[in-house]
């Protein structure tokens, strides 16, 4: 019988993996955004796991407004990912202090 | 072991699987098709939850608008790959010290957690016997309207956020000017000469 726990190991699985690839990857930012992605399924995953179990429809609707976050940050990210590439030529992160802010 | 366990295994498998080559992949291309079999299978666990709507909201959203636009970047830009993973060696044991302590933080957490007396009492939407679609349309449409208007909201920040971001206007493409056109006056622009024959102007 699959418990609660079986989904909340996995959610936190693929959690450590996007953390994971924050850290491996710290030069190209587009695994970051994907990983940041990866993080954001894991919540999502925690969330629909505890609505089903819990038999509360709360979290499926938290998980909706996770979703058009994430979406939302998606798109923002890559549109400042190719708008940082069109000046500079490279996606490399290291590179994005010239502000020095 | 049932049908739906033997299919949690496989999702749960290849969902982690997904993530895991997303980020080790050494090809971008390679790493987002990673991710949409990461999202996909997941769907697949929503849906075993019993939660279809956000499985194939998943689906719709993830795989095909997220995905594909992480798709469109990594083609559209000329980027040098190899030089940013060459140096992935050389973050990866405080990559792995870091997942280490996270993974002990997290199973300390699981370890003391219970749920708390009389958890049934306080649910905000029980699920009835309705339909899960039919179900979070009643909560998203009646109870928490305000909150899904200001997700559109967000979205329309995001869109027009995007639009502005990336929108340029190139100096040296010709572009129409329709107002220039519409004052065009015909009697300036033209100019009738009565040659005589022989002579030219």
């Amino acid at each position: 019988m699959i418990g609660i726990e079986h989904y909340l190991t996995v959610a936190a699985a693929l959690f450590v993996i996007g953390i994971f690839g924050l850290f491996l990857n710290r030069k190209n930012i587009i695994i970051l955004l994907m990983s940041i992605e990866l993080i954001l399924l894991a919540c999502n995953i925690n969330f629909v796991a505890f609505s089903s179990y819990l038999n509360d429809l709360v979290g499926q609707v938290f998980t909706l407004f996770v979703l058009t976050v994430a979406a939302a940050e998606a798109a923002i990210g890559l549109a400042i990912l190719v708008c940082f590439f069109r000046n500079r030529g490279t996606i490399d992160v290291e590179d994005v202090n010239v502000m020095k802010g | 072991m049932s049908v739906a366990d033997i299919a949690f295994y496989a999702f749960a498998l290849t969902t982690v699987a997904g993530g895991l080559f997303t980020v080790l992949s050494r090809n971008p291309v390679h790493s987002v098709l990673w991710l949409i079999l990461a999202f996909l299978s997941s769907a697949g666990l929503f849906v075993l939850l019993g939660a279809e709507f956000i499985a194939m909201l998943l689906i719709i959203v993830y795989v095909g608008a997220v995905a594909v636009l992480f798709l469109f970047v990594v083609m559209m830009l000329d980027i040098d790959f190899a030089a940013l993973k060459a140096e992935m060696a050389r973050y990866m044991p405080l990559a792995l010290l870091i997942g280490l302590v996270i993974i002990i933080q997290l199973a300390m957490a699981y370890g003391a957690w219970d749920y708390s007396t009389g958890f049934e009492t306080r649910l905000a939407a029980p699920a009835g016997d309705v339909h899960n679609t039919a179900a979070l349309g009643l909560l998203v449409y009646d109870k928490y309207l305000m909150l899904f208007q200001l997700a559109g909201l967000i979205l329309l920040v995001a869109m027009i956020g995007a639009i502005v971001l990336t929108l340029r206007h190139r100096k040296d493409v010709k572009r129409q000017d329709v107002l220039a056109q519409l004052y065009r006056d015909p009697a300036k622009a033209m100019e009738l000469k009565d040659i005589k024959p022989g002579q030219g102007l």
